[in-house]
């Protein structure tokens, strides 16, 4: 509780703060703001913004509101975004801590693969996965997670290796404990602030990935997303662009929000070291 | 390291439901279960797994990457045939994105808290939050539809006929909007980086000791801070090698450059099995690459860093 205290007294963790906690609420209350399903026709076909007052931000080629589609995209993008980082971040953790906790054969073995995912292209490995596997939202949460993981594995692993040698380990050792205890309950909680400060850059970059990945045409068709809104309004590109700039402001806005809350934790956490 | 990725990238795409003789008979209009056989024998489909992966090894070994069944085309012939236009296009975005952020990161790290560094900083946050791919839209809008200074998709003009420095100059003018795409986002990138590594050089000793000789500043912000700062910017470019490569797959579909990004997507439209796999191969060679170049500089640039300690 003191951590987020210290970090609303930050202009940027505030700022951040307040974004992503009114796009969380619009998010949760989409049913409330606009009713009914946004992939619905709703209107007549390509109006423009700001004229007809029941379609604030016009409508797209079929007649479906575009304001509807941003807001129900919320959900997504924060959904995706943040279920991936939380994949991520656990499967790093585990492979870190059981690389840096084994040592010997299983690290070589277990770093040898996360040097392998760390060179191929995560985008490129998000696009594999997806287009063999079939698009849908748990699918594509696990190919951003897949791309992600490696750099969280990583720095767990540093984290674990330093901590391994401290005194109050080898106290742990000494009075008998299992050392599947040590690594859960003396080396993880240690090993994660670290970890947790990584987050808010995965979260950023699992929602830019999943955007990109719908641009392609690889996001899940029965569910509105900014990435897809945007694919759409670039077949009308030349008339009417306002579709595609629309989602992608939103798109910005979210991952500003999210970046200034890391940069906030960021000067707390550097706050509370000195 | 590579064996890993070849063995990983095999099971993912073993794991798809349907494979390459499936999206052929779909995108012929459908066949009898004895067209399927026999294609499925010319391309070896039918052996079991494990004998298929330990062919596909062998014959990697031969610098044989397969035959796209899409293309009806060897891999590598179709991987080398894009791969000039993506190298081209990655190349110009890291070069200016790494020019335009260093200097600007000086511009910024000179004098930290001050209005200039504010505003940088500021403007870089944004830069950095946008998707690459929006950018391109949104520039190809501006400078392609509504000015039309700028022509909006492809590499060069169609059966233009150019040669020599003509054609040199239309494809550069092709390449503007994607590789001003690309590389605002690294621009933004690079800047933080430079900026931060400049706030932490100034606070060391040397420093200190530069200004008590009586140095003038912008000596000692050129030669000593910024010089010291630009290591870890050079790590990072290693780093984000990878994540390029991946950006460039958006930004070559967007403005139709017929590189390996583009490439990529049409191997998974025509779920082209073989051809998707040497993409991520060769993309994996690439960064290995890369990186190989990036350990070599940084050895050049910083003495520290001696010819004993392997190259990672």
């Amino acid at each position: 509780m003191r951590r987020i205290r210290n970090l609303m007294k930050t202009p940027e963790g505030m700022a951040g703060f307040g974004i992503l906690a009114t796009l969380i609420l619009v998010a949760l209350f989409a049913p409330v703001l606009s009713p009914g399903d946004p992939l619905r026709i709703a209107g007549d076909p390509l109006l423009a913004p700001f004229v007809d007052p029941a379609f604030p931000l016009g409508t797209d080629r079929l007649g479906r509101d575009v304001l509807a589609g941003i807001i129900h995209g919320t959900r997504t993008s924060l959904a995706v975004g943040i279920a991936a980082a939380i994949a991520a971040i656990a499967i790093g953790l585990c492979v870190g801590l059981a690389a840096g906790f084994a040592g010997g054969l299983v690290e070589e073995a277990l770093m040898r693969v996360v040097d392998a995912f760390q060179i191929v292209p995560s985008f490129l490995l998000a696009l594999a996965f997806v287009s063999v596997i079939g698009a849908s939202v748990p699918v594509v949460v696990l190919a951003i997670a897949l791309g992600a993981w490696a750099d969280p594995a990583r720095l767990t692993r540093a984290q674990v290796l330093s901590i391994r040698e401290r005194d109050y380990v080898a106290a742990a050792r000494v009075i008998g404990m299992h050392p599947v205890e040590i690594a859960w309950k003396e080396i993880l909680p240690n090993a994660l602030p670290p970890v947790l400060a990584l987050s808010a850059i995965i979260v950023a970059a699992a929602i830019l990935t999943e955007a990109a990945l719908s641009f392609l045409g690889l996001g899940d068709p029965n569910i509105v997303t900014w990435g897809s809104m945007i694919a759409e309004g670039r077949n009308v590109l030349r008339s009417s662009p306002s579709l595609s700039i629309f989602p992608g402001i939103a798109l910005v806005v979210t991952v500003i929000g999210v970046y200034l809350l890391s940069e906030g934790f960021g000067k707390t956490l550097a706050g509370s070291e000195a | 390291m590579l064996l890993i990725v070849i063995v990983l990238t095999f099971l993912l795409l073993e794991s798809a439901s349907g494979d390459a003789v499936d999206a052929y008979l779909l995108s012929i209009g459908g066949g009898d279960a004895t067209v399927a056989q026999s294609l499925r024998q010319a391309y070896g489909l039918d052996q079991s797994m494990l004998a298929r992966l330990w062919l596909y090894i062998s014959s990697l070994s031969r610098l044989d990457l397969g035959w796209s069944v899409a293309f009806d085309r060897p891999v590598l012939l179709l991987v080398l045939e894009r791969l000039p236009n993506t190298l081209l296009l990655m190349g110009s975005a890291t070069a200016l994105a790494f020019g335009l952020g260093s200097a600007l990161g000086i511009v910024a790290g000179a004098k930290p808290e001050s209005a200039s560094d504010r505003v940088l900083s500021t403007v870089s946050l944004i830069l950095y939050a946008i998707p690459s791919f929006w950018l391109g839209l949104v520039l190809s809008i501006v400078f392609a539809v509504q000015l039309r200074w700028l022509p909006t998709s492809g590499i060069e003009t169609i059966a233009s006929g150019k040669t020599g420095l003509t054609r040199a100059a239309d494809i550069a003018s092709h390449l503007v909007l994607p590789v001003g795409a690309l590389a605002l986002i690294y621009t933004a990138l690079f800047l933080r980086v430079m900026r931060a590594g400049m706030a932490d050089v100034w606070a060391l000793d040397f420093v200190l000791f530069a200004r008590s000789k009586g140095l003038s500043r912008s000596r000692i912000v050129l030669r000593h801070v910024a010089r010291n700062a630009l290591l870890p910017l050079v790590t990072m470019l290693g780093l984000q090698s990878a994540a390029m490569l991946g950006g460039s797959v958006v930004i070559e579909s967007i403005f139709a450059v017929p590189g390996f990004g583009r490439l990529a997507q049409e191997a998974v439209s025509g779920r082209d099995a073989p051809l998707l796999m040497g993409i991520i191969l060769v993309s994996a060679v690439l960064v290995i690459c890369i990186n190989l170049v990036i350990d070599l500089l940084y050895a050049a640039l910083d003495p520290r860093v001696g010819a004993s300690e392997p190259a990672a």
